[in-house]
């Protein structure tokens, strides 16, 4: 949260995007507390690798400090801090953290976790519901990626001379 | 429902609002390019987040079968969040992309200088 803060109020860009790789490999740490190994290593990966080098790609396309403030803070820390105080009190309807018979472990995720092994023959359930039985919507990922390279290479087209080929391809 | 007890039940949820309220003010108040989205990168952390902690058991292990756990997180958030991530970074990709068009276009990446400009044409 201290790396936060030190993203929002920090100008040097290049300095941004160091801590933000930090940002993400202490989120990848939380994720794993929270039993979430999959999504831990791929944000490990993805968010402080891949995403990284593609800001630093940009960086060295554009320039690296940002402006001192040009306009009044007050209006977006209104917004942001009402926001912020409205959702806080909307959680307070969520069921308490960690307990076992909240309604999100009750309709299709005992079936997945009760079934994966005769169904698929897969131990990491994850897998088993991402290869498996939504292999469709990974299917629909693999395309919006895939539209997503399309793009940057069109954008980035005509640039002979500096080129950083950030590509979205992602494992 | 004591007050107390209930906050630190919900505690994660205030970190995530946390994480998403500074990623908001961010992509609001800041007018360099790269880092709205940088931003933009934060809020969709502390969504994963979001769905990520109810899917959490105390005492569970990761959803991984094995004969000597019976107690397993949710494995369904996990997956949703797997395919946002890749998601996550098509669309920053993409945005970094176009930044650097706008660079290249109008020589700056502030969003007020690129205003000015287009008033002044």
């Amino acid at each position: 949260m201290i790396v936060t803060i030190a993203i929002v109020r920090m100008r040097n860009l290049f300095g941004v995007i160091a801590l933000s790789g930090v940002y993400s490999f202490l989120m990848a740490s939380v994720l794993m507390v929270y039993d979430a190994v999959d999504v831990a290593m791929t944000e490990a990966a993805v968010g402080a690798g891949v995403s990284t080098v593609l800001l630093l790609a940009a960086l060295h396309l554009t320039k690296s400090l940002e402006y001192p403030m040009p306009r009044p803070a007050a209006v977006p820390l209104i917004v942001a801090v009402g926001v912020g105080l409205a959702l806080i009190w909307a959680t307070y309807d969520l069921p308490a953290f960690g307990i076992a018979d909240a309604p999100i472990h009750k309709h299709v995720a005992p079936h997945y976790l009760q079934n994966a092994i005769k169904e698929t023959q897969v131990a990491n359930v994850v897998s088993a519901v991402l290869a498996d039985y939504r292999s469709f919507d990974t299917f629909g990922e693999v395309i919006v990626v895939f539209t997503a390279g399309i793009g940057v290479m069109l954008l980035l087209k005509g640039r002979r001379t500096r080129r950083d080929g950030s590509q979205g391809e992602t494992p | 429902m004591g007050g107390f007890e209930n906050f630190f039940a919900h505690y994660n949820y205030v970190a995530t609002i946390v994480l998403m309220v500074a990623g908001l003010y961010i992509v609001i108040a800041r007018g360099n390019m790269i880092k709205k989205l940088i931003g933009l990168m934060l809020f969709q952390t502390s969504v994963y987040l979001l769905y990520i902690a109810p899917g959490k058991i105390i005492g569970g292990t990761p959803p991984i079968l094995d004969a000597n756990f019976t107690i397993y997180s949710n494995p369904l958030p996990h997956v949703l969040i797997l395919t946002a991530i890749v998601v996550g970074v098509a669309t920053i990709a993409l945005g970094l992309a176009i930044v650097s068009r706008i660079h290249e276009a109008y020589g700056t990446i502030e969003e007020d200088e690129i205003i000015a400009r287009d008033d002044q044409e």
